[in-house]
This record gives C-alpha cells, sequence and structure tokens, in this order.
C-alpha cells in the first residue's frame, strides 16, 4: 500500500493524472448535452470512425506526432458526422442503420490502414495500437499540455454558451422563434462533442471513448433536474473515472486505460439507477409498494366498515374469515394485512376470531366510502356518466383524493346525501 | 485450398450475419446488433477461462444467455430507469465490453484469445486450426465446422418461422392479433444474433461482425423492399464482400475482416448514391 502510494508523488504521474481528470471533466461536460440530446450512439460513430483520421495522419507525416493525429481524428470524425445525417435523409435508411454503418465501415478501413501500416514496417508504429483501447501511461507532458488547451476550450466554450446550448437541447422550435441561430448552435455543440471525443482518445481508446462522454450524464441525470447540477455532477463523475483509469494504468502497466475508465463509470452509473432517491429502481420500488401497502389497508377499512354500515352499527364485530372471503387476497395475506392495521391501531381483536374497527378505524374507512361516493356522484351529475359505470373509475381515485379536493367535491356538489347508487355519503357528525 | 477455406468461412459468416441483420434492419434495431456482439465478449473470455477452448457448446449457449441478457437489461434501463434508450445501449455494451476486456488482459496467461482477436478476428488462421479426431481422423478446419453448424441452425430457424418473423417484424400488432407473440420471436432472434456473434467471433471478431450485420442487409434493402428478395440480395452481397475482400486484403497484406468490412461499405455507398439519382430521376419524371 505505502508502495501505491510512493509512486502517486511521482512529478510525472500527477502531472498526467490531472491532465486526465480534466479531459475527462471537459468530456463529462459536453456530454450532458449530447445525452440531452440523445446522441449517445452518435458518439459512438464519431468515435470509432476517428481511426482512420489517426492512420491517416499518421501514414502522411510518418511520425507519430500527437497533434497531427488529433487533427486528422478530428476531421474524420466531422466527415463520420456528416455522412450519418446525409444517409438518415434517405427514406429507407433509419438513424439506427446509419449509424451502425459509418461506425462499422470507418471503423474496418481504421484497421485495414493500421494493419497496413503494421507490417510495412514503419519507424516508430508502434503504440499505434494504444489508440485503439487506450493508455493513459504512455502520455507525455508535452501531450498533456495539448489536452489541456483542448479541455480547456471546451469547458470555456461551454460556459459562454450555456444557455444556448440548454434552450436547444430542451426545445428546438422554442429556439428557432426565439431568433437563436440554431443549426449554429448544433455545429458547434457536434464540433465541442467530436473534440472531447478526439482528445480522449489517447487515455481511453477509440472503442470505448463514447463511454465517457454519455454514461457520467446518464448517471447524473438520477440525481437532478437541474441542467446547472446535472453539468456538475456529471463532469465530477467523468473525472473521477477518467482519474482512477490513469492510476490503473500506471500500476498495472500491460492494462489498457479505456475499459478499467469506463467499468469505474459504469458501475457509478449502475449505483445511481439502483439508489438514487425517487428515480433509483430500488427507490421506486420501494414508493411502489408503500403505495400497495397503503391501498391495500384503505380498501380493508372500507371493506369492514360497509359491513357494519349494513349492519346499521358502523363499530360492529365482524368475523374475519367472513371478511376474508370478501376480499381479493388468499386468507393468509389478508390475515397479515389485518395485524398490521391492528397495529397501527385501526382495529381490535375479539374473542372467536371477531375483529372491531376502533374510532380510528371507523374515521378512516368513513373517508373512503365518503371520497368514492362523492366521485361517483361528481361523474354522474358533470361527466354525465351512466351510475352503473362510475364505480371502478371511483375504486381508483378514492386513494389518491386530497382533502382539499374533497372540500372542493363537496362545494361543487352541494354536500350531497347520496350517491347514484342512493347509497349514503357518510360524514362526520360535525356537518 | 487455404484461400477457398477463408472465403467459404468468410462468406458463411457474412451470410449468417446478413440474414439475421436483415431483419433486425427492418426492425429499426440495427445498434441491437452491435449491443449484442460487443457484449457476449465478457461471456466468452469467462467460458474459455472455465473450459481452456474456444470451440464447444457451453460458450455458445453462455453467449447465448448473455446477448438475451443484454437485450433486457437495455429494455429495463429504458422502462424502469427511463433513459433514452440510445444511452441505454450505449451504457449496457460498452460496460460489458469494457469487462470483457479487462478479464482478457488479466487472465491473458490463461485465455488464448488478443485484443487483435476480439477488435478484427484471426480468419487467417482457420486453416491451420485443423479438428483431429482422437482415432486421428482429419475433418478439416474447426472454424468451418462452427461457422457450417451456425448456418445451419439459422436456415432452419429462418426457413421455418419466415411467417412468424416476417409478420412480427412488419406488424407486430397484427401479429399478436392472430396469435404469434412478437416478445417470443423478439427473444428468439436475439438469442439467434448472439450465438452468431460467438460463432463468427474467432473469424471477424467482436468488432467488425457488427458490420457484416448492417451493411449488407442495408444495402439489400436500398434495392428492394420485399423481405426474400431482400435475403437474396443479401446472401450475392456477401459472396462478393468474402471474394472481393479476401482479395483486397491479400495484394495489400491487411486484416481480412477489416476488408471486408471496406468492400461492403463501398458497395453500401455505391448503392446508396445510385438510388438517390434513380430516385431524382423518378420524381422528376413523375413531376414531368
Amino acid at each position: 500500500m505505502i508502495e501505491f502510494l510512493s509512486f502517486l508523488k511521482d512529478p510525472n504521474l500527477q502531472y498526467v493524472l490531472w491532465g486526465c481528470i480534466l479531459l475527462s471533466f471537459s468530456a463529462g461536460l459536453i456530454g450532458c448535452f449530447a445525452y440531452l440530446q440523445k446522441k449517445a450512439l452518435i458518439g459512438d460513430a464519431i468515435s470509432h470512425s476517428v481511426l482512420p483520421g489517426v492512420a491517416i495522419a499518421f501514414m502522411l507525416i510518418e511520425v507519430k506526432s500527437l497533434p497531427v493525429l488529433l487533427t486528422g481524428a478530428f476531421v474524420s470524425g466531422i466527415i463520420s458526422q456528416y455522412l450519418v445525417v446525409k444517409l438518415s435523409e434517405h427514406p429507407k435508411i433509419s438513424k439506427d442503420t446509419a449509424i451502425g454503418f459509418v461506425l462499422t465501415f470507418f471503423f474496418g478501413i481504421g484497421i485495414v490502414l493500421l494493419t497496413f501500416i503494421q507490417q510495412s514496417g514503419h519507424a516508430g508504429q508502434s503504440g499505434l495500437e494504444d489508440f485503439i483501447f487506450g493508455k493513459a501511461a504512455t502520455l507525455v507532458q508535452k501531450d498533456i499540455n495539448l489536452f489541456i488547451a483542448l479541455s480547456v476550450i471546451i469547458i470555456i466554450v461551454v460556459l459562454l454558451m450555456k444557455k444556448e446550448f440548454t434552450i436547444v437541447s430542451f426545445d428546438e422550435d422554442f429556439a428557432h422563434t426565439s431568433g437563436m441561430n440554431v443549426s449554429m448552435i448544433n455545429k458547434v455543440m457536434t464540433g465541442l462533442y467530436v473534440m472531447a471525443i478526439v482528445s480522449g482518445i489517447q487515455a481511453v481508446g477509440v472503442v470505448l471513448m463514447s463511454a465517457l462522454v454519455i454514461t457520467p450524464a446518464a448517471a447524473g441525470r438520477f440525481w437532478t433536474n437541474n441542467i446547472n447540477k446535472l453539468l456538475i455532477i456529471s463532469s465530477l463523475i467523468a473525472g473521477l473515472g477518467g482519474g482512477i483509469g490513469v492510476l490503473i494504468s500506471y500500476s498495472a502497466p500491460q492494462m489498457p486505460t479505456g475499459p478499467w475508465v469506463v467499468v469505474v463509470l459504469s458501475v457509478i452509473a449502475l449505483i445511481s439507477f439502483l439508489i438514487a432517491p425517487q428515480t433509483g429502481i430500488i427507490s421506486k420500488w420501494f414508493n411502489q409498494r408503500k403505495n400497495k401497502q397503503k391501498i391495500h389497508n384503505e380498501n380493508i377499512l372500507k371493506l369492514l366498515y360497509k359491513i357494519c354500515e349494513k349492519r346499521g352499527n358502523v363499530q360492529c364485530s365482524i368475523d374475519k374469515n367472513e371478511a376474508a372471503d370478501r376480499y381479493s387476497l388468499s386468507k393468509k395475506e389478508f390475515f397479515n394485512k389485518l395485524n398490521r392495521l391492528n397495529k397501527k391501531g385501526y382495529l381490535e381483536y375479539q374473542i372467536n376470531n371477531q375483529i372491531q374497527l376502533t374510532k380510528k378505524g371507523v374515521d378512516e374507512g368513513q373517508r373512503i366510502v365518503r371520497l368514492h361516493r362523492l366521485w361517483e356522484a361528481y361523474l354522474a351529475t358533470y361527466l354525465n356518466i351512466a351510475p352503473d359505470h362510475v364505480h371502478d373509475d371511483a375504486e381508483a381515485i378514492e386513494h389518491v383524493l386530497t382533502p382539499e379536493l374533497e372540500a372542493k367535491l363537496d362545494r361543487l356538489l352541494d354536500y350531497p346525501e347520496a350517491d347514484p347508487h342512493k347509497a349514503k355519503i357518510p360524514r362526520k357528525k360535525k356537518i | 485450398m487455404d484461400a477457398l477455406i477463408i472465403i467459404t468461412v468468410g462468406f458463411l459468416v457474412a451470410f449468417n450475419c446478413g440474414i439475421l441483420g436483415s431483419f433486425l434492419v427492418l426492425r429499426k434495431m440495427a445498434m441491437i446488433g452491435d449491443a449484442i456482439s460487443h457484449a457476449v465478449l465478457p461471456g466468452i473470455v469467462i467460458a474459455f477461462m472455465l473450459s481452456g477452448s474456444r470451440e464447444n457448446i457451453f460458450m455458445m449457449i453462455g453467449a447465448g444467455v448473455i446477448g438475451v441478457f443484454v437485450t433486457i437489461m437495455i429494455e429495463v434501463l429504458t422502462r424502469k430507469g427511463k433513459i433514452p434508450v440510445d444511452a441505454a445501449i450505449g451504457y449496457s455494451f460498452t460496460f460489458l465490453f469494457a469487462i470483457g476486456i479487462i478479464l482478457l488482459t488479466a487472465f491473458a496467461d490463461d485465455v488464448d484469445i488478443d485484443e487483435q482477436c476480439v477488435l478484427y478476428g484471426e480468419i487467417i488462421y482457420i486453416p491451420f486450426n485443423v479438428w483431429v479426431t482422437q482415432g486421428g481422423l482429419h475433418l478439416g478446419p474447426t472454424a468451418l465446422w462452427i461457422v457450417g453448424l451456425n448456418t445451419f441452425i439459422v436456415l432452419i430457424v429462418i426457413l421455418s418461422f419466415y411467417k412468424e418473423l416476417l409478420i412480427t417484424s412488419f406488424n407486430p400488432d397484427f401479429a399478436d392479433s392472430i396469435g404469434i407473440k412478437p416478445i417470443v420471436w423478439h427473444y428468439v432472434l436475439m438469442g439467434l444474433v448472439s450465438y452468431t456473434a460467438v460463432s463468427s467471433f474467432e473469424s471477424v471478431g467482436a468488432v467488425l461482425v457488427v458490420g457484416l450485420i448492417i451493411i449488407p442487409p442495408a444495402t439489400a434493402y436500398l434495392i428492394t423492399e420485399r423481405l426474400n428478395k431482400m435475403l437474396i440480395y443479401t446472401t450475392i452481397i456477401a459472396l462478393i464482400t468474402s471474394i472481393l475482400g479476401y482479395y483486397l486484403a491479400f495484394l495489400l497484406n491487411v486484416s481480412v475482416a477489416g476488408a471486408m468490412i471496406t468492400i461492403s461499405g463501398t458497395i453500401f455507398l455505391l448503392v446508396f448514391y445510385l438510388s438517390n439519382r434513380y430516385n431524382k430521376k423518378v420524381i422528376m419524371s413523375k413531376s414531368e
């Protein structure tokens, strides 16, 4: 462990580390807009498509000079993007097909060129394969300066044009009508998108680079609905993933960096999908369960109330087997639910399997029955729905009507006595 | 002889991918094919680690399961997670593919697959990897058997359930109404695509197989709208692709799989150009 920490002090590593964090940070930033514009797979097409550009640039100058290779990558990235747009204009080519075509075609050409370079024995061709899965450890200070410059440009442009980008991403039509040059803004965004992908290829590699742009935004989206917060969260997640990728690249030199960056980011995203409050899958599941529970409770109280209502005594004793027969759950489940209601103080157990609603239980059961019948009355009076058609609707809405709505309905219907089935609408004594 | 074997394997791979790809392209699910072929990588590596060989039934089954798993994962993310479908695809397959590459590098000593093979396969070595029975009988290249079996199964499924696949691709609601469950055929197709991606892995790698799934059918679809003709054109394009691809690779001494994609992509662009010109002519003659 100490050994591991001591290599952190290496100044070159620190330089590379901060450089990669910064470039991941900028990728995560622009990625938010790509995510919002549903351009995730286009990113995949761009990142695969930079490969022939890199190879051609290398063949032309025969040295592994990073600025030249990146220029080549940028050009072929832009061409690929243009081709996707052009192809999807054809009525028979879906966007999906266009992306898939461009991605594999460019990558196939890239592989042909790469294998061509490999067998032609160019001096200095070694390391060109590192562009495929990325190798952060091969970065030197000169390269890092370039990446830092690119990242800073991306960050500055995004910050300057945040308003325009946001509006175009959310509502292009609105952007049009408010006089924005939408196609220009889109082009700038695409340019930045390609730039972010290009600047990541040496650290992350062309095959998985699109994940560095998209996954942080997808993860961030679970934590917030606010674009400013999304930009911050997404770029921080990206920076974290990039940083960890570099550290792994240094501690295990035979490992490519890209896959590690992607796995770290994906795990963060997976955790977000699962546990994020409100939007996460687990919290949604819990909410649904809670909701189901509540509906069962209310339905059971309603049933018990109605049984007693028929007998003319709201606090009558009911045989629990008899009640279970009239409810949609199995007896065992029904008794479980009764136990829960008992614990919450809605009902009491008596001898001989009898149960009785408490005062609290009567109130609650009465409330549900009242809401149900009020809603039926409302549907019949205001929407002219036949009395035999209103029950199912009321069955659902009785669980969500708020006291405010209840008061409003009551006022609207002028405090009705009975529902369309001539059943009395029960009220507390006060009115 | 070696050339013939390579071209035959290349053709069969392109044929299997193209036939299944036709349905994917019609269903606008080309990128799901991309996702599956990337996602089977961890399955391949794990199966290899467990069994020590690339040619076995467990690998096919394992990869088939992972392929179906990734389609379910994408559905869960879009339905339950409310993630846009493209981001869900991009997320799922990069995640699984990255795990595959890490496993590959970490267990490089135990796993006889390298990154190069993942990217563009080793079709050129196929003639040397001969299947010899315990009795010493030479049965020809192993890959030929694997890919041939794949072709056999794909053909049987497509020919026996042509109608079901056709109807569920074009009109899922109608299919449902006459008792053909679209969801069942969806997963049959996904399972077949995964199985094909795995069988093709050795020949063209996990990345370029996508090209063979998408490009020939997309080209055929530009020429015709009838599914049976589309399948025939796809077969013809697969044949041209494998022959020209091999010779291009031979001439330049480059990757065969890469050359096959380059050829089929060029054919696509050519057809695209011609069909655009043809469409314009038709429109002009109609307006006159």
